[in-house]
Parts: structure tokens; sequence; C-alpha cells
């Protein structure tokens, strides 16, 4: 085999923290999970039936490199109808596998070698590595439990250097389930301007959304809409992960050169997906909001639990996940998570996984019944215990 | 009907045996608040009872349900309440509607077994004065009942971990 088989710079990319993790739980049959990042519903059924029909009706072709025009014109009319964001469905929005792959595309579009990205964390495990493969370089913003997980003007202030031109917004975010409201992106918008960087705003939890907190794109501010790609998604409001399907909304200008790598390497988001989509877009409203109802339910109850086992956790606004503080144990995040699995068989997953700001922390998801929940709480509850029996 | 009473119900409806406590914790409430819109809406009947989804098929004890549609005349000053109230207190019948279409009233009944169905559709719900005819349907295989799916369990499907 040739010294020099594979590509340094993918060689050199960390290992996902998830994937070790999944590797040690996967051999547990038995566990319990709250370690899953996506919707326990399943799709709602006239959406999978309108991805039937389009199939049953020969809708088995390539579509335009940027997506059937349809779904393209119903992302103009939700942008508009949700944040009252005027994008041309031609020219500023497209279609993309997961809202995954636009932020690999806006990356490869803009950044040139030497570029650094402002990536605030704990947050989603693919910005570092995507602005690495970008020959960009990473400069995380470590975000702290006193801000709720918000990012703030003094934070993104502090890490801006001359070379500093894409700042990462990864709100409602994973894995903290903190959101940004009005005044904060105001705040930010205006270092933003100031700077003359441009914002990546991936809104892919901007439906779930809780106590009567409605999503803000940072886009719809002033002056915000030129120089911000929103990524968002069918995947978590629509309960649609396993369709693979996202877009990208921006200045004509990146989204021209997206589309351009994305017609290259991808041709275009599957077909069938697509028309499902549309249906989604067209009649799904009653459906995330029932959704975004059950998830307020299990935020609650979650928060509840946690609060009677003592466990500190700021109150989290968004997406599905709450994020606990379990730094009074004396143990690394990785290191509760294990002994939890092995002797409690729950997996939940260790902060550390989302940026190494997250120690101290664990990921909890509660995009599971109630019933699910209490019994992994309870378990939970038990470990604890135990722990704080032996330390005291 | 307010929002608290609605969400009450949206969960019970699909869990009749979570407690009051729990119902305040998920709904964002007080016990109390909790405990007086049951008690409002138990006595206003809009929560008429709490049953239990039992599958009667994998117990292995024997019952036929039937679905009838009964053609009935109706009763000057009366129309169709009076008849249908003759139906639904037998105790074998578990449910009357009033239709509309080919049929007036549907019965659904509840049976050890075909005999004693027929049995009652013979010598009861036929030889009521008002009722003109009867066709009996016997249920073979209930897939989905009251919004809950009783041929196969959930099982989470999703990958154990994901990011």
């Amino acid at each position: 085999m040739r010294k020099d088989l594979l590509s340094d710079k993918t060689v050199g990319l960390k290992p996902s923290g998830i994937r070790r993790f999944f590797d040690i739980v996967a051999e547990m049959s038995d566990a319990i999970s709250l370690g899953v990042g996506e919707p326990d519903f399943d799709t709602p059924w006239h959406i999978r039936d309108e991805g039937i029909y389009s199939l049953e009706k020969g809708r088995t072709f390539y579509t335009s490199n940027s997506g059937l025009k349809e779904l393209k014109m119903e992302v103009a009319a939700y942008m508009k109808r949700s944040q009252n964001i005027d994008y041309h469905y031609n020219h500023e929005i497209f279609i993309t596998v997961g809202g995954s792959e636009a932020i690999d595309l806006m990356m490869r579009a803009m950044l040139n070698p030497g570029d650094e990205v402002l990536i605030p964390q704990p947050s989603y495990v693919s910005y570092e590595p995507c602005a690495i493969l970008a020959d960009a370089v990473p400069v995380i913003i470590e975000l702290k439990n006193e801000n709720r997980f918000r990012l703030t003007a003094e934070e993104l202030e502090a890490a801006i250097t001359p070379a500093s031109k894409i700042l990462v917004l990864p709100f409602p975010n994973n894995p903290t389930g903190a959101i940004m409201e009005k005044e904060d992106l105001e705040a930010i918008a205006e270092v933003v301007i100031r700077h003359d960087l441009y914002v990546l705003s991936d809104e892919i939890y901007g439906e779930l959304t809780y106590s009567g907190k409605k999503h803000v794109s940072i886009a719809s501010l002033p002056g915000m809409k030129e120089r911000t790609v929103v990524v968002n998604g069918f995947s978590k409001a629509y309960a649609m992960t396993g369709w693979r399907l996202g877009y990208a909304c921006g200045p004509e200008e990146i989204i021209s050169q997206m589309i351009k790598i994305h017609q290259y390497c991808i041709m275009c988001a599957p077909t069938t997906s697509q028309y499902a989509a549309v249906e989604a877009l067209r009649n799904g409203d009653e459906d995330v909001r029932m959704m975004r109802e059950s998830y307020d339910q299990r935020r609650r109850f979650v928060l509840h639990m946690l609060e009677q086992m003592g466990i500190p956790c700021f109150e989290p606004e968004g997406a599905f996940y709450v994020f606990p503080c379990i730094s009074e144990f004396g143990m690394t995040s990785d290191e509760f998570a294990t002994k939890l699995l092995q002797e409690e068989k729950v997996a939940i997953v260790p902060g550390t996984a989302f940026g190494d700001c997250g120690e101290g922390y664990l990921r909890i998801s509660y995009a599971y019944s109630i019933d699910n929940l209490k019994k992994a709480l309870t378990r939970l509850e038990r470990f604890v215990t135990k722990l704080r029996a032996k330390n005291s | 009907m307010n929002t608290l009473k609605e969400r009450i119900l949206t969960i019970i409806e699909k869990n009749s045996r979570i407690n009051t406590s729990e119902l305040a914790i998920m709904l964002g409430t007080e016990e109390e608040e909790i405990t007086c819109a049951l008690a409002e809406m138990e006595a206003d009947g809009i929560i008429c009872g709490y049953h239990t989804m039992v599958n009667w098929d994998k117990t292995g004890i024997e019952k036929v349900t039937a679905l009838i549609e009964v053609r009935v005349t109706p009763q000057r000053g009366q129309g169709f309440d009076n008849i249908a109230e003759r139906i639904f207190k037998y105790p074998e019948v578990d449910t009357v509607y009033l239709m509309s279409g080919g049929y007036d009233l549907m019965v659904i009944l509840e049976g050890k077994s075909l005999k004693e169905v027929a049995g009652f559709v013979s010598n009861k719900l036929s030889t009521l004065d008002t009722v003109i005819g009867t066709t009996t349907h016997f249920i073979l295989k209930k897939y989905k009942d009251h919004g809950t799916i009783m041929t196969k369990k959930d099982v989470d499907i999703r990958e154990i971990v994901t990011p």
C-alpha cells in the first residue's frame, strides 16, 4: 500500500464523539436510550402518501439541480409567512440533501485557505470538520451556562480577527436547547455588519421553540438578509430525517456557487422526498403544532424530574434536548455516561461530543414517549443517588 | 372550551391512567387546576368515562363483535330518539349511532358467540315495532380501534445514538 494513500486533511479530522459512544452502546442490546437526535414521530401519513403517490405516478427522474420549482416556491412562501423575508424562489433558494449538505456547501463556496470560521460550541458536530475540509480555520467560541448558552456580542467580538469570515449561528441549538431571541440577535447583527462577516444560520430546529417564543431568523433583521445563508430542512419539524431533505436561502451570489458544487457532487436532492416535502409545507402546519405541543410536555416533564434529582439544568426553550450539568460528581462527561450505561443501561450522550466545552454536561434527548423518559430518568436518579452516597 | 381542558383531553384520550401531578408537570400548571378541570369536564359530561383498550383476540376469550345496520320508521314528534333509546338500553349493545345514508341506526354489539348475536337480532331487535329491517355484519379482525393500532406493537427502530 502506498504511503500517501489517504488525504492528510481527512485523516487528521477528529473522529466523531457520538460515533465512539455509539460503538459502546451498540454492544448492549437492552439499553434504554435518551441519545437520539431525531423525532420519535413517524412522518405524518399524508406526507408519506404524497411520496408514495409520486412513485406510483412515475416521478422517478432527476429534478432540476436546484430542486423542484413547486418546492422552491413553497419554501419561499414559508420564509415569507414565518419570518417575513422575501426570497426569490429561483435565484435565492435551492434544495439540498439535508441541512448538512447546505452547511458543507456554504463553507466550500465561500472559504479560502486561512479564512476563519467562528463556531459557537457546544453545537452540532459538522461545522468544524466542514470548515477544515474547506481549508479554513475553525475558531471556537465557548458558550456559557450563565448566558443560557446564548452567544453574546462580547464573546463574538473577542473571537474576531482580520481573517474572520463566517459566523455559524446554530440556534435553536443542538445539544443545549438554547435559543436566541430578537434582542440577542440584534446585538450579534451589529457586530457582524461592523466586521463585514457572513452568517451561516442553521435553523433546522426553528419550528421547535417553546414558552410562546417564536423563532426569529437573523436574516429577518435589517441589513442581514444580504449577509446570511439560512439553512433549514424537513427532518426535525416534519419528522422526515430519513428523507434527507433540506434547503438553503441566501444571496444569489453565494447560492449560485453552492448550486455549482451541488450539481457536480449531488445532481439533485431525492425526487420522492421533494414531492413529499411540497405536501409538508402546504398542509403540515397542524402536524408541526401537534408535535411541538407534545415535545413541550416532555420538556417540562424532564426538567421537573431533573429538578427533583437536584441536577442543575437551565431551562432550554428550543429543539428537543436538555443539557444538565453533572460536574458535581467529579467525573468527566465521558466517564459519567459510560458508567451510567454500564450500571443502569441508559444511553445518554456526553456533552463533549459537541465540543470540549461540553465537559461537565450531558445531552438528554426528550424525543421519546413519557413512559420511556420516566423509565430512563428513574434509572438516572438511582445512579446519582448511589454516586452521592459514595461521594459523601 | 379553554385550551387547558383541550390539552388535558388530548393527553388522557390516549392515556387515561396518567396521574394529575404528571399532567400538571407536562402542561406547566398546578395540580389543583388539573383536578378542577377534570371535575368540571366530568360534571359537564365531556369526560364520559375512563376505559381500557382491550384486544380480546389475544386473551383466548371468545368474543364476537357485530355491526348491525338497522332501518326504522321514525315516530312523529320523537324522530329516532325513542327507538334508539329502546335499543341502547340493552346491556349487550355497545354503540348506537344515527346515520345518514342507506340505513338509520348503526348498532355495535358484543356477544360471546355467533349464536348469541343472532339470537339478539332475531328475538329482540327485529321484533321491535318500528324496525323495518336489519343487516348484520360480523367483524373479522380489528386493525385499529379508537386511534390505536391493534395488530402490531410500536417498536423504536431509530439508531440508538445519533448526533
